[in-house]
């Protein structure tokens, strides 16, 4: 019963970030929602007795992906506009190299 | 001038015009330049062509998420009902599996049995993809030397700095703490892959990320010097040379009915399961090398 409910819980909360990554305007914002996702589904991955699956679904879609989706809007100039406030350095340490 | 539809589309047939050079928004010529090394004139939409393409935008993006929503839907009312004894997954193939598994493969982990075992020809496949993709990457971001059509050199492309962590106190501190657990962790579920849940791919993803921790904290010129572009070619060519004649050994003695010298050991000890933990090994090289490679080509353009 508890683990029917925590279940629910969990899809729930799996179709409210599928939802917002959608929707959401800040692509900053989109990335972390979708790590929280990948985190949500590993959680499943586990109750539905696969916990190879959720291993991987950590490390690759709350780890990795999101790192790499960062760097790619990196490259695309697209973090500046999005979370001007949050950098501490500048471009200057990379672009000096 | 005013151009019909018809003469636009013979216009972009030739060349001469591309729609989608028009854009919505204000884009910077520095950063074309930058990236193409030609000086291009964007010309924002007028207001009814851009009333035009927001309405068709809108439209097409209502009808595709109905069809896919339509398609999505009536793939699982098809579905046949869960647990049903006439299921077509239900057949010999899995209680093959479950029950003689243990003893053909002598792995623990059923699913590592399966994918290393019996069904291994496709884990080789996957690992070629992600060799491919790495190929891909390094094709698409690989810093080299540009030239602009008049032949002067253009400057190198590189990701605009990130938050640079190793002054971060508290990241620092954390990371000093957790990144041996994470090595020891990923180490462990790569070698216990036949006994335990993970295998090659779980622990190599593991160590690949981190990898990509140490060399966010601790600066890519660090990790660079240890591994370089030339440790991480000749480990991955290494790994899959490896992984396909190891298999194809155990292949050709298989279909042959020829005795393997590989002995499947024990069920539980950590040496046992035949070619399961070497595979394993190598298929998780294989990965944690893709991802710290490709996490280095979208940071800097280079592993080194």
């Amino acid at each position: 019963m508890l683990r029917e409910i925590f279940l629910l819980l969990l899809l729930g909360g799996l179709i409210f970030c599928a939802i917002a990554t959608a929707v959401s305007k800040r692509l900053m914002k989109m990335i972390i929602i979708y790590m929280a996702y990948s985190l949500i589904m590993s959680v499943i991955w586990l109750l539905l007795e696969s916990p190879d699956l959720g291993i991987t679904e950590a490390a690759v879609g709350a780890g990795v992906t999101g790192v790499l989706f960062y760097l790619a809007l990196r490259r695309i100039h697209q973090v500046d506009k999005d979370a001007a406030d949050q950098d501490v350095s500048s471009d200057k340490n990379e672009r000096g190299e | 001038m005013k151009k019909t539809f018809w003469q636009k589309l013979s216009a972009w047939h030739k060349g001469d015009y591309d729609f989608t050079l028009k854009t919505t928004d204000h884009v910077d010529p520095q950063i074309i330049h930058e990236y193409t090394g030609k000086e291009h004139t964007i010309q924002a939409l007028s207001r009814k062509e851009r009333a035009f393409s927001g309405a068709l935008y809108n439209v097409l993006c209502v009808l595709f998420c109905l069809i896919l929503i339509g398609v999505l839907l009536g793939a699982v009312v098809s579905l046949p009902p869960h647990g049903n004894a006439e299921n077509p997954a239900v057949n010999e193939v899995m209680d093959r599996y479950v029950e003689e598994g243990m003893q053909e493969t002598g792995a623990v982990n059923t699913v590592a049995g399966m994918i290393l075992d019996y069904r291994a020809f496709d884990t080789l496949g996957e690992s070629f993809v992600l060799f491919t993709a790495v190929c891909a990457v390094t094709i698409l971001m690989k810093n080299t030397k540009r030239t602009a059509p008049d032949g002067t050199p253009l400057p190198m492309v590189v990701a605009p700095g990130i938050v640079d962590y190793s002054k971060d106190n508290i990241v620092k501190t954390v990371s000093r703490f957790l990144i041996p657990f994470i090595f020891v962790f990923g180490v462990y579920v790569l070698l216990n892959g036949h006994l335990s849940p993970g295998g090659g791919f779980s622990g190599g993803a593991i160590l690949g990320s981190a990898l990509i921790l140490f060399s966010m904290v601790y600066g890519e010129d660090r990790a660079a010097a240890i591994f370089s572009e030339r440790l991480i070619k000749t480990v991955v060519l290494v790994s899959l040379s490896f992984y396909a004649i190891a298999k194809s050994y155990s292949f050709f003695t298989g279909a042959n009915h020829l005795h393997s010298i590989i002995s499947q050991g024990i069920p539980g000890r950590i040496l046992s399961a035949g070619l399961i933990l070497p595979l394993n090994v190598a298929v998780g090289f294989v990965v944690c090398c893709t991802m710290y490679s490709f996490y280095m080509y979208f940071r800097r353009g280079r592993i080194q």
